[in-house]
């Protein structure tokens, strides 16, 4: 029995006719399956602390992407969100459609494919032979999510570096959402073997409800590096659901910072698999809350082969009546020997209201492995005020300074100058 | 060093203090006057740290009785960081780690505030590197300690000489060095001495918290302070250090006792 929500919103999906004929066979197939994935409840144990039933409730609609005229109004809060060190290299898509005006990748490297999937389809350039072998093949296809996102499919933001290609500047895909819509942002980020890639991926939004669910697909060849920073600093009203499915090559290396300040509610999902050996995996991840706020994280590693490596540090911080929820999965196969995993969940409640669960989870099925990990939930530390204190600094602004060096280890984390500087100062604001 | 007729810069009477319902300090007298360096000595949980945090204000320590007066003020009814600003400075003996903020940005915001307190300039980034690259040199330490976070994988040694850093920094009226000697090896502890020393003038104070004689062979004491069971119980001048040394404190416990 399909749910009402999923037939009314792919009801409003438009006709992408020019659409290759394995992107509509892979749209059909989630359609497919939507007739028996149920809409997510708190019965469901993956979703017991986040209800997202209030979803069917809201009048959202899509926006018509058939009409191609550009977006004229301007969006103030986009120049605020433009990193300059992606002048030269940026893709922006508003309320699910790829914005020319805001979009600047001129004079690419040969063999670099980064835009809109929908107007390289226009101008002829055909892409099947390197997206199709991984397009739809990482994010979890059973998820309710993923497969709504995935019958929704009317563009792909694209990126493909091809081998031994080190893409020097970074590259920030940047969605907008505004007024009351769905926008189901779809990416697809190749680097082939030997390449690099240093990506920022940022989402935003106006003051008002809307809805973005988004699926992100990242393949590393073997010997690729990616640097992913994830930003959403959705708009207080936004619901944000994310999925980012990784997979690694051998000795590819892959490392995200993950930031979450925005939206009503918000679910993370990421998962990475090792798809061979000596495979490095980094994952930085901070949710600074408040309000009424709730923030849902949920990954998975899962180790497939031996010598791989991989290091996690999942920070919450939850003020006033926000939820915080943080679930992290590491999966060691029996073929993973000499696994090397660390996992640390550090949690912050800055009011008595406040409320964060976490819970690590490890699976180990290799004998000969390294699995470290740790949780911890604590309020700001008395003797650590009283330290502050003593250096003439008032109670206000050492328990201020304290919550920002709590953010700030993750935040430092970030390669990138600009956002690095604009986030402290968001963190220093919000930390008041 | 004794100055004659030099102001009394703290005054204690009568102090009594407990933490969580258990009474520690039974009565602490003590008179602290400009250019004096004192000790307080004693046995292990005689109330010798008690003490030291009740006079920086720490929140866990309820002072149930007595008065202490620094330079003319009521201290107890400051908050912490309203004793610090007056000129009380607390040697941690267990420093605190602050990961995620450096050592010169923790620096700078406790000069700026003290400055701002005074009424004169905050110093910017680039002056306020100038001003404490001369302090570094009180207490040897290298110029990369700074861009570290506070205290975070700095070894016991280089803790103790940040503490003598933000003293440098801070130039406090009255400095209470708790147990800055234990945990340090023979060159930290020269140094650190020698920081203290250095900074030690005609117009400003140290009490030393320490359980052991080694300390003031480097920094050398106008009064030594004996305490016990929550009270200062034996007072004398440097000798007194030695004696103890060589016969313990079990001696006056039992004094006490009769």
């Amino acid at each position: 029995m399909i749910d009402l929500f999923v037939q009314d919103l792919l009801s409003q999906q438009p006709n992408f006719d020019h659409a290759p004929a394995w992107l509509k066979s892979l749209r059909a197939n989630a359609s497919d399956r939507l007739n028996y994935l149920k809409f997510p409840t708190t019965k469901d144990e993956e979703w017991r602390n986040n209800n997202f039933s209030e979803l069917k409730d809201i009048a959202l609609t899509t926006v018509d992407s058939i009409v191609e005229e550009p977006i004229t109004n301007p969006i103030h809060i986009l120049d605020d969100h433009i990193l300059p060190e992606s002048a030269e290299s940026l893709i922006t898509f508003i309320d699910g459609r790829f914005s020319h005006e805001f979009s600047a990748l001129e004079g690419l490297p040969t063999g670099v494919f980064i835009g809109s999937f929908k107007n390289f389809t226009h101008l002829g350039i055909d892409l099947a032979a390197s997206l199709f072998p991984h397009i739809g093949k990482y994010a979890d296809p059973e998820d309710f999510f993923v497969a709504l996102n995935t019958a929704c499919i009317d563009d792909i933001a694209v990126v493909y570096i091809p081998k031994n290609l080190n893409f020097a500047p970074t590259l920030q895909l940047l969605f907008v959402s505004h007024q009351g819509s769905i926008s189901q942002p779809r990416c697809l980020i190749i680097v082939e073997s030997g390449g690099s890639l240093n990506l920022v991926e940022s989402y935003i939004g106006q003051d008002s409800p809307h809805f973005c669910n988004t699926v992100t697909e990242i393949y590393l060849g073997a010997n690729a590096r990616i640097n992913h920073t994830k930003v959403q600093r959705e708009s207080d009203t936004a619901i944000w659901i994310s999925h980012c499915a990784i997979a690694q090559e051998r000795s590819s290396s892959y490392t995200k910072n993950a930031i979450v300040l925005g939206a009503k509610k918000s679910r993370t999902n990421l998962q990475v698999q090792q798809l061979g050996e000596h495979t490095e995996t980094n994952l930085n991840g901070l949710t600074l809350i408040g309000g009424e706020q709730i923030s849902d994280t949920h990954t998975a590693i899962a180790h497939n082969f031996p010598n791989g490596n991989s290091q996690q540090l999942h920070k919450c911080i939850a003020d006033e009546r926000s939820h915080c929820i943080f679930n992290g999965k590491i999966l060691v196969a029996q073929a993973a020997q000499l696994t090397n995993s660390k996992q640390l969940s550090r949690n912050l409640l800055l009011s008595p209201k406040a409320r964060i669960d976490t819970k690590p989870q490890l699976e180990i099925f290799a004998d000969n492995v390294k699995c470290a990990h740790g949780a911890t939930i604590s309020q700001i530390d008395a003797d650590e005020l009283f330290y502050l204190q003593s250096r003439c600094i008032d109670l206000e602004s050492a328990r201020k300074l304290l919550t920002y060096a709590f953010a700030a280890e993750v935040i430092s984390k970030i390669p990138v100058d600009s956002l690095r500087e604009t986030l402290s100062e968001v963190v220093l604001a919000k930390t008041h | 060093m004794i100055v004659e007729n030099s102001k009394v810069i703290l005054s204690v009477k009568n102090l009594t203090a407990e933490v969580e319902g258990v009474q520690i300090l039974k009565g602490v007298n003590l008179e602290v006057k400009a250019g004096e360096v004192h000790a307080i000595m004693g046995p292990n949980g005689s109330g010798k740290s008690t003490f030291s945090k009740v006079l920086a204000g720490h929140p866990d320590y309820a002072v149930t009785g007595g008065e202490v007066i620094f330079k003319g003020q009521n201290l107890l009814e400051l908050p912490p960081e309203e004793r610090s600003r007056a000129g009380v400075f607390l040697a941690f003996q267990y420093p605190l780690e602050i990961p995620g903020v450096t050592n010169s940005d923790f620096l700078r915001l406790a000069y700026n505030t003290l400055q701002k307190q005074k009424g004169l300039a905050e110093l910017d980034l680039l002056d306020f590197d100038d001003y404490v690259q001369d302090k570094l040199k009180v207490v040897e330490m290298n110029p990369s300690f700074l861009s570290r976070s506070v205290n975070e994988g700095f070894s016991g040694g280089e803790k103790k000489r940040n503490e003598i850093l933000q003293m440098a920094i801070l130039e406090p009226k009255l400095a209470i060095l708790d147990e800055t000697d234990s945990g340090l090896d023979i060159d930290a502890l020269r140094i650190v001495s020698n920081g203290v020393n250095q900074l030690s003038t005609a117009e400003n104070c140290t009490v030393l918290i320490t359980h052991y004689q080694r300390l003031l062979d480097y920094i050398i004491p106008d009064f030594i302070h004996v305490m016990e069971s929550g009270k200062i119980v034996l007072t004398g001048g440097k000798e007194l250090a030695l004696e103890l040394e060589s016969r313990g404190y079990d001696w006056i416990t039992e004094e006490v006792k009769v």
